[in-house]
């Protein structure tokens, strides 16, 4: 792969084929088929109801004609004959029945399949969330938020389309369709046999619109998903954005992308263009042929002008429901595309599980062992092979350059990731062995990228441990010196920090999701640069709570100033994914390594 | 008014204002039109020909007199479906590019709209107007629109043949159209609350998605899975329960539409019927008149369904032009000037700034000088304004008093995109675009030469970039390589230290760095620095040394500016901000 001509900016980055064979195509349609089905199996009772519903509702619709003929059949005459309007009243006031009675039922069917359609959008929203937040970070990494959000949007809403609009139609229509073409042999069997020879036609019409617009609305899929990754990604950045000028470029980006949305859009708007009236044509030609063909057996005396006219009153009961099976058709087409996504976001196995038969640890001690662990993102090596060994309560301090690995080491501590060899352990057991609410208990990490959500400050803190009490919150924040200026925001702990914190500075946003983690309580903690933009009172009130917290707890410290690496009772040096020195701060300061060259350097830089 | 009055009249005046976006597509919207009017009209009037084949050849046995109409059948069958893939052909293209235009403006809008407007906008909200809401609007122009017309055209066109036939009975049929207008006025209220609740919470529910997939990590970390599970669904369920009103509505709505051409009919069976017996009309008039009124049915009930469109495609409009009438707040002011070159001479004068959510002021009186080549270091606590002060220097954020100058000229006279090609800035947080890591670095400056790239790799000690897996061309960020927090802080500085700006603002922007990596990183860009003018945010000694001068900003004012020594030696507060040694804060 290379990276050239217009496309150049992009960049170049290993990416997965999507070209698909014939195979996993039908792969693909019976799995999408799958979730559809297990998403409406729970309302197969009310689905029944519906269908009665609707069958009343039609037995009602049907009627009416029928008293219409009645009414005029009998009722004038009576009137003529002098017998009063009795029988016209009667008719009439059948009719309304029949007419309210349809109202009601058309009522009673649109509640009841709206509420079945939400109830399943629903069902397939919280199962497709709890599985995104089931799947590991390295996924999310591979998959990006924005598509997360269109599968979880847009998706969705293709699926909603299909249950707003139409199953009524697609009932009765298949049932019309069915009984008027059984009545349709019986009435006359050679038209009959002539009506069908439209059958292949259709069914190879409808074959070539499967497979064509299977492509087609997969294609939307995706291309909608990469307009909605690349606008939530670019207004997320639009500091970025506007301060370097990139407007005009991510302009031309998104204009270019929204116009592949647009021609996928287009390609499945022209299948359907030529699938719907080529239905219609069929249909159409049918009607004209039975015409002529009808007209010569009357005439030539194999059958009645009454039944050739009953046959083409009902043909075109026989075809018109086909255009509405046809549009429900595109509509289910594309509904399958995008479930064809969700269910590939189902059937995602985490990389990082949980273990089926979990080995409790109510109360880490915060032993941590990492034997032998090997690493790997991608194809680079990033961990070749690490030993270490915190007992319980020590605070261990990592340093080294940056892209060392630091951050790597953390976030297996933190079970982000497995390692690809080796094991990293918690008093003794496998990480790949515990519940994931006792691994949650026992580690807890502070990121590099302190993440806050749009909601108060307290909220923020008690995301830590949900059940505190607003006094545990103000004591985690007295604790870390973040109390002061939260009591000095508009609303005091009740401030909305806005989208990401926003609102907050950098410093007040670090403390914020520092006071959250000590919340936590764990057993393990663990610190990656969590101090990095606190100015130095800041920091040093940070240090002295750390001195109590870090007290009875393992710790995990990444920093880069030194002064927070002094209050460790141990220091390791990572240089390339490998420990190069391991000891207490004043050993490594007087043992003349590397730690003592950037002790130096770091003493040299305070004035 | 009342409220839903005016929401009604708003919401019908976003939608008439999305014409502009119509009128290109003018004859393909009236191509459609017609094509969809003409094939109704064949599609009626194949069965009067079948009617005609048994009433004519059939009954008389002329065998000659079949083919022809046999064949004219045809003839209006091929035409019907042709129209259809006329309309539907057209319509793929026109209502989609529709779409695609609409789309393209808002972005160009959200892109140009001021970082405080996307403080405060979700962008969930933002997200669901640009996709759900604009193929809602489209979904109205290429269907609901062309079927109002025509549905109303066969209105008036059978109404018209109705009283042709028997005056009395069609006033009954028209006057059918009072209750249909009563009840889509009275349901329309409720609809248009209803589904603007539901497109406004589907945007919220965007909104926690998108903030639960971005922090994903977070999430993780404490293990609250089934704490924002529990958000989710509160959310999704709130949803539910108002897609579930809008629902109910809807079958309130659909059923009504059909009830009422059914009541029609009884009406006109009787009367009609009464009429025969009077000899008012004939029984075959009554029969004509019966079938004709059939025709209306579908167009009576599809009303029902395309007014719900409207008025979605209504409220959609709403929402979308609530991002489109959001006045830009920084803009070029009239007669702003391009300015190619800039000395560099930055002045704050009198500088006043509050963020919009809170009426407390963060900076206030700044007076402040950089002459051409300085670099002054500014100095605070956190959350002292520090960052704020940076942000208004490239204004992403307009001041609210006073006026920052360049060379002596208010920066709001100056084009906007001219003082961002001079001011270049590195920020806290080290954003990167999901695209190559050249693409990254030249952000501003396209025409940056190769050497100029290297260059400003060097300083920043970036070359470890040429190790990656495609090297310059190795896709970052988001859809690319994932780096560590040392190695994006240093792209971003590479990126504002590129092409040479005449101002450099750096906030804060060694904070990532090893002791190591940070000392080479501040020999390099000692050099940069002593040829142009910058604003250097720092919370570390080491990095002060880089400063010709250090302001101190306490309590959102500038309390003192001079060398670090300086200040270090007579100011308290000063050493108690940036003194490592803990002995020596007297303050706290
Ligand atoms: N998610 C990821 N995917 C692929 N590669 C990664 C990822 N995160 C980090 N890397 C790479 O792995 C190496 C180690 O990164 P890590 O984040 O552990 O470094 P670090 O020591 O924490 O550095 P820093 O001090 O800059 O934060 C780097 O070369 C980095 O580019
Ligand atoms: N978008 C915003 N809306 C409202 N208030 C804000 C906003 N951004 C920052 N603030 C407030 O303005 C004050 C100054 O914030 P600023 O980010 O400028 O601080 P800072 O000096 O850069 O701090 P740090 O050293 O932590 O980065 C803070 O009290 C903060 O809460
Ligand atoms: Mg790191
Ligand atoms: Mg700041």
């Amino acid at each position: 792969m290379t990276a050239s001509g217009l496309d150049a900016w992009r960049g170049v980055a290993a990416e997965g084929n999507e070209e698909l064979t014939g195979q996993a195509t039908i792969r693909l349609q019976r799995r999408s088929r799958r979730l559809l089905g297990s998403l409406l199996r729970p309302h197969h009772r009310t689905l029944w109801f519906a269908v009665v519903l609707l069958l009343l509702q039609n037995a009602a619709a049907m009627s009416g004609p029928y008293l219409v003929k009645v009414g005029i059949d009998r009722g004038i005459p009576a009137i003529d004959k002098g017998d009063g309007p009795t029988v016209l009243v009667v008719v009439t006031a059948a009719f309304l029945v029949a007419a309210v009675m349809e109202y009601l039922t058309k009522r009673a069917f649109l509640v009841t399949s709206g509420r079945v359609g939400q109830a399943v959008l629903y069902d397939l929203r919280t199962r497709v969330y709890d599985k995104f937040q089931r799947l590991s970070p390295a996924f999310h990494e591979r998959y990006t938020s924005g598509r997360v959000i269109s599968r979880l949007t847009s998706d969705v809403d293709a699926l909603g389309e299909l249950l707003d609009g139409g199953i009524d139609d697609l009932v009765l229509a298949a049932l019309s369709v069915g009984s008027v073409g059984v009545i349709l042999l019986f009435l006359d069997l050679p038209m009959g046999l002539v009506t069908l020879l439209s059958f292949p036609l259709l069914l190879l019409l409808s074959r070539w619109f499967r497979r064509n617009s299977a492509i087609a609305y997969r294609r939307t899929r995706e291309s909608v998903a990469l307009v909605i990754v690349h606008f939530v990604e670019s207004l997320g950045g639009i500091r970025a954005v506007q301060a370097f000028r990139r407007e005009p470029r991510n302009q031309e980006i998104f204009a270019a992308l929204n116009n592949d949305y647009r021609r996928a859009n287009e390609r499945a708007f022209k299948l359907i263009a030529i699938f719907a009236p080529g239905i219609k044509l069929i249909g159409n030609v049918t009607v004209a042929v039975v015409l002529v063909y009808g007209g010569y057996r009357v005439l030539g005396g194999h059958t009645e002008v009454g039944v050739l006219a009953a046959f083409l009153l009902y043909l075109r009961r026989f075809f018109e429901p086909m255009q509405e099976l046809s549009m429900f058709y595109n509509s289910l087409q594309s509904a399958s595309a995008a479930l064809e996504k969700l269910s590939g976001v189902l059937e995602e196995t985490p990389t990082v599980a949980e273990p089926h038969e979990p080995v409790p640890l109510p109360h880490a001690t915060g032993r941590v062992d990492l034997d032998n662990v090997r690493f790997a993102y991608r194809e680079a090596i990033v961990l070749p092979g690490l030993d270490l060994h915190v007992p319980a309560g020590q605070t261990v301090a990592l340093v080294g350059a940056t892209g060392a690995g630091k951050s790597t080491v953390a976030r297996l501590v933190a079970r982000f990731y497995d390692p690809l060899e080796g094991s990293v352990r918690l008093d003794g057991i496998d990480m790949r062995d515990l519940a994931e609410k006792d691994l949650r208990r026992g580690v807890v990490m502070v990121t590099q990228e302190n993440f806050l959500f749009s909601d108060t400050v307290a909220e923020n803190i008690r995301f830590g441990r949900p059940e505190a009490s607003d006094d545990d919150v103000e004591a985690a924040a007295r604790a870390i010196g973040a109390h002061e200026f939260i009591a000095a925001l508009p609303d005091g702990y009740d401030t909305d920090i806005g989208k990401r914190g926003g609102r907050l500075s950098a410093g007040q946003r670090q403390l914020v999701a520092f006071a959250r983690a000590f919340l936590g309580d764990p057993a393990v903690l663990i610190l990656d640069e969590a101090t990095s933009s606190l100015d130095i009172p800041s920091e040093r009130l940070v240090q002295r709570a750390l001195r109590t917290i870090l007290a009875d707890r393992t710790a995990l410290i990444i920093a880069h100033r030194l002064s927070t690496v002094e209050i460790a009772d141990r220091v390791l040096v990572l240089e390339q994914g490998r420990i190069v020195e391991d000891g207490s701060p004043a050993e490594l300061v007087s043992g003349g390594g590397d730690y003592a060259g950037l002790h130096q350097a770091w003493a040299d830089s305070l004035v | 008014m009342s409220t839903g009055r005016l929401r009604r009249r708003s919401s019908l005046h976003s939608l008439w204002r999305i014409r502009s976006y119509v009128r290109p597509y003018a004859h393909q919207m009236l191509l459609m039109t017609a094509a969809a009017g003409i094939a109704v009209g064949a599609s009626i009037v194949v069965p009067l020909i079948t009617r005609s084949v048994v009433d004519g050849p059939i009954s008389h046995g002329d065998r000659s007199g079949l083919v022809p109409l046999g064949l004219l059948a045809l003839a209006l069958g091929v035409l019907e479906a042709g129209l259809v893939f006329v309309r539907r052909w057209v319509q793929s293209y026109a209502a989609l590019g529709m779409e695609t235009a609409l789309r393209d403006d808002l972005y160009a809008k959200l892109q140009g709209l001021p970082v405080a407007f996307h403080d405060k906008w979700q962008t969930g909200q933002l997200l669901s107007r640009a996709t759900t809401d604009l193929s809602t609007i489209r979904r109205f122009l290429s269907f609901g629109l062309v079927f109002l017309i025509i549905n109303i055209a066969t209105f008036v066109t059978v109404i018209a043949l109705l009283v042709h036939l028997y005056a009395p009975l069609a006033v009954l049929v028209a006057a059918a159209a009072v209750p249909l207008f009563l009840i889509s006025r009275n349901l329309s209220k409720a609809y248009l609350d209803t589904s603007r609740r539901v497109q406004d919470q589907q945007g919220d529910l965007a909104t926690l998605v998108e903030e639960s997939a971005v922090g994903v990590r977070v999430i993780r970390s404490f293990g609250r899975r089934d704490h924002v599970g529990h958000q989710f669904r509160s959310g999704a369920r709130t949803l539910h329960d108002s897609a579930v009103d809008k629902a109910t509505l809807v079958a309130r709505f659909w059923s009504l539409f059909d009830l009422v051409p059914s009541v029609t009919l009884g009406g006109v069976l009787l009367l009609g019927s009464l009429a025969v017996t009077e000899d008012a009309m004939s029984l075959g008039d009554l029969v004509a008149f019966v079938s004709l009124m059939l025709m209306l049915v579908w167009p009576i009930e599809s009303l029902g369904w395309i007014l719900a469109n409207a008025q979605e495609a209504m409220t959609a409009a709403d929402r979308v032009y609530d991002v489109f009438d959001t006045e830009s707040e920084i803009v070029d002011r009239p007669g702003a000037v391009d300015v190619g070159a800039a000395e560099g001479h930055l002045r704050f004068e009198g500088v006043g700034f509050s963020y919009a959510s809170s009426s407390h002021p963060v900076l206030r009186r700044v007076d402040l000088e950089v002459r051409p080549g300085e670099t002054l270091a500014i100095v605070g606590v956190t959350g002292s304004g520090k960052t704020t002060l940076t942000s208004l220097v490239p204004r992403l954020y307009d001041v609210t008093a006073g006026r920052i100058t360049l060379d002596g000229r208010d920066i709001r006279d100056i084009r906007l995109t001219s003082l961002r090609r001079l001011v270049s800035s590195a920020f806290e947080d080290a954003t990167l675009f999901s695209s190559s890591v050249r693409d990254n670095l030249t952000l501003g400056h396209s025409d940056a030469s190769e050497d100029e790239v290297s260059e400003a790799l060097e300083i920043a000690q970036a070359t470890f970039v040429h190790d990656l897996p495609w090297g310059l061309d190795t896709r970052i960020g988001e859809q690319g390589l994932s780096l560590s927090g040392g190695q994006r802080q240093r792209l971003a500085l590479a990126r504002a230290v590129l092409g040479r700006p005449s101002v450099l603002v750096l906030d804060d922007p060694l904070s990532a760095l090893d002791v190591h990596t940070e000392s080479l990183v501040e020999e390099a860009l000692r050099r940069v620095l002593s040829r142009t003018t910058a604003l250097l945010v720092v919370h570390r000694p080491s990095t002060v040394a880089l400063a010709d001068r250090v302001a101190l900003l306490e309590h959102g004012t500038i309390t003192a500016v001079g060398t670090h020594s300086e200040l270090m030696e007579t100011l308290p507060s000063y050493r108690a901000v940036l003194s490592q040694h803990a002995e020596e804060v007297t303050a706290r």
